[in-house]
């Protein structure tokens, strides 16, 4: 298909102005403006919307697709959300009103979201405060390191180091170097729990914290959480809650309660704001007292007169590390959400996630290699070396699925799982669905034995066969235009 | 896997080739197999010293980035600047057009920390196992 | 059962059965007695009816009523309908990041055109498919600055925004920089005094175009100095003055950021917004953040993939050039829908229909007694004011004539309480300019 640009046509208009209704003259001096135009495509209205429709079309997606993207949480996005975000009392709010003098009283709808929000975080979690700013999960994750730096300069700790399990996502370990903290990878045992001899052994008094995915990355629940807490805080760790995974735990505990100072939540998660083909997020830090006075700036507050405001007199908070108050049209999302489901509805919710999971798990075991023998939480990990001794990797399995029109599971993750499939189908998933789903994957370990060589044309049915990604990564092109 | 006689070998897989007091250091068939199609090479600057055993080339394929360990200590005295425009020869020619850097050797002792060819031809069984 | 959850009783049933356990508890064992929640305390659930109408009540305590003046780098543009119909499609808002390409051309084709709209705005080689917001994108440019040139200095013209700059600040507290900020003279970047500190220690020059005073700078010669120590010239723009300025690429910038808000989204009470970066192509594989890129397919078709991935963290972990992991995509796509819509012309004649209205605007201040206009710089859709009176007091008097009347300066600059940020936009009429020049009379 054309690019926007190559469909181009000189004179072409998307949409008009309105006519000038000021008539005075305005000019910039010469050694300020651009020489040349910038060249944005020039199309009509029409062009325009069916370009990006036929684009759309393009996609895979929830709305069209079962999507059991493994660790990305695709459940369904409430379309009544949709329209909450698009409330026009919020959506043309300017973040900088209640910064003008008496303009808190001009956004108090908005700062009672955001007030309300943190509260329900907060009940959800077992922890004492919310910071709602950090715009994706990875950015709550830095903020929450640096709130764990910010504690242990305050105590005058020499700290050096943060414990991260090997199945972590990789945000972990990046989070934790940009913040300064070297890490230490701790491998996971034969169950999938983390190797407590290790753990142990890497316990200095150097340890400035462990980041913890609960459940992990693999779909389960860490038996020893407890223990690990105690051996952590024993050198005034502090506990990192992951809450990539808070979907298969919600209602069932807290991380509050179970031993974690610090967590984040990704929105798009657990609270199924859309993932927007990669965005944006949102990525909430709750905290327990140890940390709140660490938060970022701004605050929102509840005055005795029940006025919410805006507060930034905290003396020892980190400062700011976004520019206002969180991606608030994704917070909107959430709340609603968080509403309509209420106490029993998120206690379900999670339920239903965990008993999808083990369903498609049990009913796939006999044909793919389980990664961990147990009960999983809302995701199971297989391992395709069956298949791959035959000649069909997981990525070749992944190619078949997307010819039978569902997306695949997220295939070469965890790391540590050789060839690895990660299945989660959420709850919003129904039996018949799962249960085509699971034939599709039948059928492809028998293909694998029959006629292993054809996997390597799939997909066959899409816009394009596979892409030469070699040749992206050397000729790079990332621009319609070339400038240099 | 093709391995080169008279070269010598470390465990992460780089061989070195001296002659006089230069060595030509590169990555081994094995290597260049594991990582797949390379995709971009970022080598040291001249001039640059160098220690035993550690990182001073990364090397990128699609779904990897790998350090590569020094095998021996020494100053950059060269780097293989043709890896900039195609750094497909590291899979194509590992042991000759696809070498990266050459050093200046500081110290020749050095080279009982690394294995001979047949030492690493015994080494890439044991791993393989 | 609510309605996001599709099992029913009977399924539920069969589905133990399968996994050979007798109820839905028997699947959280692994959850120990003493882990489980000391509390759950939430309100019941309501109907969708009920939870909108509850929203839609909050709403309305807020005043969306005022006629806005304010800027600050977030401003209020006009955005045709199709641009939201467009992304409201499923297929583009249900979907996830594009791991799967062969199934995901869409988002990836809509990606790859937002890099070129952002390129050929800035006049610079390469984009990347975006970060979360114009602040945050600033802080990873200085990082990959920091990257690239191996040092940790950095020199900080005074009118980058405040909000960015404390943005950065928080960031690196913890790291051992050293953070050099500049003066303003004139409303412009100080030269005098970036040069006395730019030296071969020095990573990077920041600034930004036009700068939080709204005023226009040509940051060529800064540049051109920069580049002879060895350091990095960063400079964060406003997109829709491009349709008239100097670009940074002309400038000589190596990398550009800048907030996206104006390409098409609404304001949203701070986000999501949409952080742009773009730099020149020799440093492309330092650069943070997803990239979009051009290949073929098997039967050598056009295809997109991403690209250059082995940069992220997703690969590198700990050694990765971000921890930045999903972006703004559905913002840059939103954004890239607008562009096209606004095309090459209407871009040139937003730009002037901003400058001319803010120029009536400034006229019509200069015009009330005591107001003092400053002429020195040139200035684009906003400018600051010198008012008789403490402008938060003028503005909390404003507010209630329903005017958003600007920024007062002097809540990020001491010293400068007198001093009222004012944008106009295109959305504002001639009308709305003169009424509120007349409260404004009134309140002072």
């Amino acid at each position: 298909m054309k690019l926007i640009f190559e469909k181009s046509v000189q004179g072409r208009r998307g949409f008009r102005l309105p006519a000038s209704d000021v008539n005075v003259k305005a000019e910039i001096p010469a050694k300020y403006l651009r020489v040349n135009d910038a060249q944005l495509p020039e199309v009509s209205e029409l062009d325009a919307v069916r370009h990006y429709t036929h684009l759309s079309q393009k996609n895979f997606s929830i709305d069209t697709h079962f999507y059991p993207l493994g660790s990305c949480t695709m459940k369904y996005n409430p379309k009544f959300t949709e329209g909450l975000a698009r409330v026009s009392s919020f959506m043309n709010l300017h973040p900088l009103l209640p910064q003008l003098e008496g303009g808190e009283t001009l956004t108090q709808g908005a700062l009672e979201v955001l007030y309300d929000l943190e509260q329900l975080m907060c009940a959800m979690t077992g922890f004492d405060a919310f910071t709602l700013q950090p715009l994706a999960g990875a950015h709550g994750e830095l903020t929450g390191i640096m709130l764990m730096a910010a504690y242990h300069q305050s105590k005058g700790n020499k700290k050096k180091y943060i414990i991260i399990p090997d199945s972590a996502h990789g945000t972990n370990p990046a989070s934790a170097a940009i913040a300064g903290y070297e890490t230490i990878s701790i491998p996971s045992d034969k169950n999938g729990n983390m190797d407590l001899a290790k753990l142990k052994e890497a316990i200095t008094p150097e340890v400035a914290g462990l980041m913890m995915t609960v459940p992990s990355t693999l779909g389960l629940f860490e038996n020893n959480i407890d223990e690990i807490a105690k051996l952590i805080h024993g050198v005034d760790g502090i506990m990192y809650y992951d809450g990539a995974n808070l979907n298969a735990v919600l209602g069932r505990c807290r991380p509050g309660d179970i031993g974690f100072d610090v967590m984040h939540i990704n929105t798009h998660k657990t609270f199924t704001t859309p993932h927007g083909g990669g965005g944006p997020g949102a990525g909430p830090v709750g905290v327990n007292k140890k940390l709140e006075k660490f938060l970022p700036i701004s605050r929102v507050i509840r005055r005795s007169n029940g006025q919410f405001a805006l507060s930034y007199d905290f003396p020892d908070s980190i400062g700011y590390i976004a520019p206002f108050y969180g991606n608030f049209g994704l917070l909107i999302r959430a709340y609603g959400y968080i509403l309509m489901l209420g106490k029993q509805g998120l206690i379900d919710t999670t339920n239903h996630a965990v008993l999808n999971a083990n369903y498609m798990k049990e009913r796939l075991k006999p044909y793919y290699k389980l990664a961990y023998e147990r009960i999983c939480m809302h995701e199971s990990v297989f391992s395709a070396t069956l298949q791959a001794d035959r000649g069909v990797h997981a990525i070749d399995l992944a190619k078949y699925l997307i010819d039978q029109g569902v997306h695949p599971p997220t295939v070469y993750f965890p790391l540590i799982v050789p060839e690895a499939i990660m299945i989660e189908p959420t709850e919003s998933e129904s039996k018949p669905v799962m249960d085509e789903f699971i034939d599709f994957m039948i059928q492809a370990d028998q293909l694998s034995k029959d006629n292993p060589a054809v996997f390597k044309d799939f997909p066959k049915t899409m816009p394009i066969s596979r892409p030469d990604e070699v040749k992206a990564a050397r000729d790079i092109k990332t621009s319609f235009f070339h400038h240099s | 896997m093709e391995i080169i006689e008279h070269y010598l070998y470390t465990k992460e897989h780089e061989w070195i080739n001296i002659e006089d007091n230069i060595g030509t250091i590169g990555i081994t068939d094995y290597a260049q197999s594991a990582l797949g199609d390379i995709t971009f090479v970022e080598l040291p600057s001249q001039d640059s010293e160098v220690e035993q055993f550690e990182e001073f080339v990364s090397v990128e394929s699609v779904k990897a980035a790998s350090d590569i360990f020094a095998p021996m200590s020494g100053r950059v005295i060269e780097v293989n600047s043709k890896l900039e425009e195609n750094p497909g020869l590291i899979n194509r020619y590992c042991y000759t057009k696809g070498w990266l850097v050459k050093i200046e050797i500081t110290s020749m002792e050095e080279t009982s920390n690394l294995m001979t060819a047949e030492e690493y031809e015994s080494y890439l069984e044991s791993i393989e196992q | 059962m609510n309605p996001y959850i599709a099992n029913t009783p009977l399924e539920v049933q069969e589905m133990l059965k399968v996994i050979g356990v007798k109820s839905i508890d028997d699947l959280f064992v692994d959850i120990k007695h003493s882990l489980r929640p000391k509390s759950f305390d939430l309100p019941e659930g309501l109907s969708e009816l009920e939870v909108v109408r509850r929203v839609v009540s909050m709403g309305l305590k807020n005043n969306i009523h005022l006629v806005p003046f304010v800027g600050g780098g977030f401003y209020d543009h006009f955005i045709p309908s199709a641009v939201d119909a467009l992304i409201s499609r499923g297929e583009f808002y249900t979907a996830y990041t594009p791991y799967q390409p062969e199934c995901a051309q869409g988002t990836l084709q809509s990606l790859f055109e937002f890099q070129s709209s952002i390129c050929t705005l800035t006049e610079m080689d390469v984009a990347n498919a975006s970060l979360y917001d114009g602040g945050t994108a600033l802080y990873e440019a200085m990082m990959m600055a920091i990257r690239l040139t191996d040092r940790t200095k950095i020199i900080m013209d005074g009118g980058v925004s405040p909000i960015y700059r404390k943005i950065l600040k928080t960031y690196t507290s913890h790291l051992h920089f050293e953070f050099i900020e500049t003066p303003v003279i004139h409303g412009q970047a100080s030269r005098e005094d970036i040069l006395k500190h730019l030296d071969d220690k020095t990573a990077a020059v920041i600034v930004q175009n036009p700068n939080f005073f709204g005023v226009i700078d040509d940051h060529s010669d800064i540049f051109d100095q920069v580049h002879k120590v060895g350091a990095m010239a960063l400079s964060s723009v406003y997109p829709v003055a491009l349709g008239l300025l100097k670009t940074p690429g002309a400038m000589g910038a190596d990398i550009v950021t800048g907030e996206g808000q104006s390409m098409g989204l609404p304001l949203n009470f701070g986000g999501p917004y949409l952080g742009f970066m773009a730099a020149r192509k020799k440093f492309i594989r330092k650069m943070p953040g997803r990239i979009v890129g051009e290949t073929l397919d098997g039967q050598g078709r056009r295809a997109f993939v991403n690209t250059l991935q082995a940069r992220e963290q997703h690969i590198r972990r700990e050694k990765a050039t971000s921890n930045i992991c999903t972006n703004v995509s559905l913002c840059a796509v939103q954004s890239a829908i607008y562009m096209s819509m606004l095309g090459k012309e209407g871009l040139k004649e937003l730009a002037q229909l901003n400058l001319q209205k803010a120029e009536f605007m400034r006229q019509e201040l200069g015009k009330i007694p005591g107001v003092i206009v400053k002429r020195s710089s040139p200035t684009f859709n906003e400018f600051a004011v010198v008012l008789p009176k403490d402008a938060s007091v003028v503005v909390g008097g404003m507010i209630k004539k329903g005017f958003a009347a600007g920024f007062p300066l002097g809540r990020y600059y001491p010293g400068m309480e007198k001093y009222l940020l004012v944008a106009v936009t295109e959305k504002r009429t001639k009308q709305e300019i003169l009424d509120y020049i007349k409260a404004l009379k009134d309140v002072l």
